[in-house]
């Protein structure tokens, strides 16, 4: 089990604390470690779903996408990043300063604040909330606030619209997508992240109790997916009608901001999805069978994570090339008509599945 | 109540069924060309117009005549052909092409000149790599110096009249 990271960071820890004596200065550091840790994963990860999307999106389309830059063009998204931060940031004349700035800040520090309670590898967790999965549902969803500032303090029509379209649609899916993690936190009768992971150690939840966790999962996968404002729900950003929607009068880095966070919520929903139904960074074990479970085990845990966070990132995309736009009485029907009671009925089926089973 | 439970089953069986075609194209051989670096292997379409070309037989002999027609035909006065009278052996006078330009930096690739040519010496070839960095370079002559008209084994006075009648046949095709 060399390949773990928490061998890394437990000698990290030991090292510091025989280095220096005083204990605020050894937290202190480490902290900022961390910190500095989960900032360069964000950003790395936002890079890599770039450029991740674009090529799953060509290969949709029967192309190939970028191939000029680097082997297989995996450059590209590096000398986007580079033009995207030198580009000017042009001022607006008559609107909200303090909250047009704002609002890209609240939408990357939504999306942040998720990666600390997220859980990477066995022993790689920024906190052990024991309310976890409510904190990840919580924090996630502060990103609306940003995007609602950053449409009303545009002060223009299309950015309006887009805002309130995003407000609309977050907060209804939001529902759905709480209401399904809803039924996992009565199966694993915990909301500890850590205390989840452990009872997925024999067997996924999804195996656990298949029939009420695959309609768990499927109703959290389109609300997330709804929530990201990405494929057939992407009405707030509708090119058509609203130009680019809420983040229409952003340019350069304010734009940049919407950007990764975009990509980085992308990511943050498949890891929320990964962990509380494909047992996060629990390899695949069978009940009984030790020497296939050995083998499974081989795999370090971060790799198993973000092979089940790529499984549903690839869902979302090809979910977002497959389906037209829906329409915003459409989108309502049906989360309100729909999701919404499906996932109800979900609860009590699991309530009635953990009392028989 | 049964209706909304068929609509929402029969709508994720057709969700699955969409995405099921889309998989079918993700897993299906890209159509994007590399070009430059497929430059050697790719294959042209036979019938793209790249550029006016005539073409020449190993005697260095071609089939213009020098007629003018393809000139005349042109909307843009691309193609501009110079004659010369000659006058043959038996003391005939011919007209015999001297000069076949071909301005490709105004060819707007209609095809017109190689519809209407009565003696098909003019065909499109699909070289399409045209840039140069002088204009001047674009307008080429197409009859390579030191050629001659191809002499046909058929008698030489069934020509004319064959050139008088195929000329209209094509121009009303071009109309």
């Amino acid at each position: 089990m060399s390949l773990e990271l928490s061998g890394l960071i437990n000698a990290i820890h030991e090292g510091l604390t025989g280095a220096i004596e005083a204990q605020w200065l050894v937290s202190l550091i480490e902290y900022v470690l961390v910190g500095a840790g989960l900032l360069a994963l964000y950003a790395l990860i936002a890079l890599f779903l770039i450029i991740f999307e674009r090529k799953i999106c060509a290969w949709f389309q029967c192309r190939l996408g970028p191939n000029r830059v680097g082997p297989w063009g995996i450059f590209q998204v590096f000398a986007d990043m580079l033009k995207i931060m030198f580009k000017e940031i042009i001022p607006l004349k008559h609107n909200d300063k303090l909250l047009f700035y704002a609002g890209p800040c609240i939408v990357v520090i939504g999306s942040f604040l998720t990666f600390g309670g997220l859980q990477f590898a066995e022993g790689v967790h920024g906190v052990d909330l024991n309310i976890g999965v409510f904190y990840l549902l919580a924090v996630s969803s502060i990103s609306i606030v940003g995007v609602m500032l950053a449409g009303w303090s545009s002060n223009n029509k299309y950015a309006l619209i887009g805002a309130m379209r995003s407000g609309a649609q977050v907060i209804s899916f939001e529902l759905s997508a709480c209401l399904s993690m809803m039924a996992v936190v009565i199966l694993g009768g915990s909301m500890n992240l850590s205390t989840l992971m452990e009872k997925q150690e024999d067997l996924w939840f999804i195996f656990q109790a298949p029939v009420p966790m695959l309609i768990a999962m499927v109703i959290y996968l389109i609300a997330a997916h709804a929530e990201t404002n990405r494929g057939p729900f992407d009405l707030p950003e509708a090119e058509s009608e609203l130009t680019a929607g809420y983040h229409v009068e952003y340019s350069g880095m304010t734009f940049g901001y919407f950007y990764v966070a975009e990509y980085c919520n992308l990511f943050i929903n498949a890891a929320i999805g990964a962990l509380v139904f494909l047992g996060g960074w629990q390899a695949f074990h069978i009940p009984g069978c030790d020497g296939f479970n050995a083998v499974m085990d081989m795999c370090p845990s971060y790799v198993w994570f973000f092979l089940k966070c790529l499984f549903f990132i690839f869902m979302s995309l090809w979910v977002r090339w497959s389906f037209p736009r829906l329409r915003i009485d459409q989108l309502l029907h049906l989360e309100w008509k729909i999701m919404l009671p499906f996932s109800l009925f979900n609860i009590l089926l699991v309530a009635v599945w953990v009392i028989i089973f | 109540m049964i209706t909304y439970f068929k609509n929402v089953f029969s709508g994720l069986v057709n969700l699955c069924k969409g995405m099921y075609i889309t998989m079918l194209q993700f897993c299906r051989p890209k159509v994007t060309e590399p070009y430059p670096e497929n430059r050697k292997t790719r294959k042209q379409f036979e019938r793209f117009r790249g550029e006016l070309t005539m073409p020449h037989n190993d005697k260095n002999e071609h089939k213009c005549t020098g007629c003018g027609i393809c000139a005349m035909n042109c909307p843009n006065q691309t193609i501009t052909v110079t004659k010369n009278k000659v006058t043959t052996e038996d003391g005939k006078a011919k007209i015999e092409l001297d000069q076949y330009l071909y301005d490709l930096g105004s060819c707007i690739f209609c095809g017109i000149c190689t519809q209407v040519c009565p003696q098909n010496a003019i065909a499109w070839s699909t070289n399409f790599e045209h840039a140069v960095f002088t204009k001047s370079k674009l307008v080429k002559q197409l009859n390579k110096p030191g050629s001659k008209k191809e002499e046909k084994p058929a008698p030489v006075k069934a020509e004319p009249a064959e050139k008088k009648e195929a000329p209209k046949e094509n121009n009303d095709k071009s109309e």
